[in-house]
């Protein structure tokens, strides 16, 4: 399943040490990147799930620093690893043992949710593999964390106003859901 | 590096996620399976991104990570009152509306 993905990582290994280095940290990167999401929505233990997603999160915040979007990247480590992670752990403690040990007891639930996966990968993977043949990836410098900012606050200001009173309202409807009467 | 690279790397994890989001039935690892699917889609939009060279896509990714994290912040919420009113977190029990 990730052999496509990290193959293709070599294909341009001919054209400067730079890519070179770039396709290696991405091959491994995405090797990394894919069995660690395998074994994230198999295992049986949640707590090694969580720890998972740390993997692939960290994963992603080096594919962005690869893209040249630093800032994402450090946004990816503070906020996901930082903080939503550690909400997971807080929700898996206050809720451990809530399921028995019979959590792979349906396995046709498995097959159709796996093909139902593989069908959403072939046509995706298809669709991307017959659109963008053989566009590349070569900036030349990486994106100004500057430039990020002037653009939030100037083309996106709307948006960036709607998050931040999302932001809110998700406080108090946290607040409310989960408070003890 | 090609952009194929990225954006296939990109639809593994989101069919990984979608598979997890089917398969499991602990509704914490139901909302992890999304976050990764969100990661997939964050991949794919600083890749864009980089290959127009314009922030554009970037500052849709923070938006995307602003709103994953408000995401789970209530999706949380909601599994603790469900463990707190039925002791269990079984997303397969929850069948009330069922007709």
């Amino acid at each position: 399943m990730n052999v496509p993905a990290a193959l293709e990582g070599f294909d341009s290994l001919t054209s400067g040490d730079t890519v070179v280095a770039q396709n290696i940290a991405f091959g491994i990167l995405s090797v990394v990147m894919v069995v660690a999401a395998l074994r994230m929505v198999t295992t049986r233990n949640v707590v090694h799930a969580a720890l998972y997603l740390v993997i692939v999160l960290a994963g992603a915040a080096g594919i962005f620093i690869l893209l040249g979007a630093e800032f994402v990247g450090v946004t990816q480590v503070l906020v996901y690893i930082g903080a939503i992670v550690v909400l997971f752990l807080f929700g898996i403690m206050l809720t451990r043992g809530a399921l028995g040990e019979d959590e792979e007891a349906n396995t046709e639930k498995r097959r159709m949710a796996a093909l139902v996966g593989v069908l959403v990968l072939v046509v995706t993977g298809g669709a991307v593999l017959d659109s963008f043949g053989d566009a590349a990836v070569n900036r030349s410098a990486p994106s100004l964390t500057s430039e990020i900012g002037d653009t939030i606050f100037s083309q996106y200001i709307v948006p960036f106003e709607a998050v931040s009173v999302l932001l809110l309202a998700t406080l108090i409807g946290a607040i409310v859901v989960a408070r003890q009467d | 590096m090609l952009l194929n690279q990225f954006l296939l790397l990109a639809a593994v994890l989101f069919a990984i996620g979608v598979y997890g989001v089917l398969a499991r039935r602990n509704g914490v690892l139901v909302l992890m399976s999304i976050e990764l699917i969100l990661n997939a889609v964050n991949i794919n939009l600083v890749a864009f991104s980089a290959v127009r060279e314009t922030v554009g896509g970037e500052v849709f990714a923070l938006f995307i990570i602003a709103v994953a994290a408000a995401e789970v912040g209530v999706g949380l919420a909601m599994v603790l009152l469900l463990y707190r009113n039925r002791r269990s977190i079984d997303l397969t029990e929850i069948d009330q509306l069922r007709g």
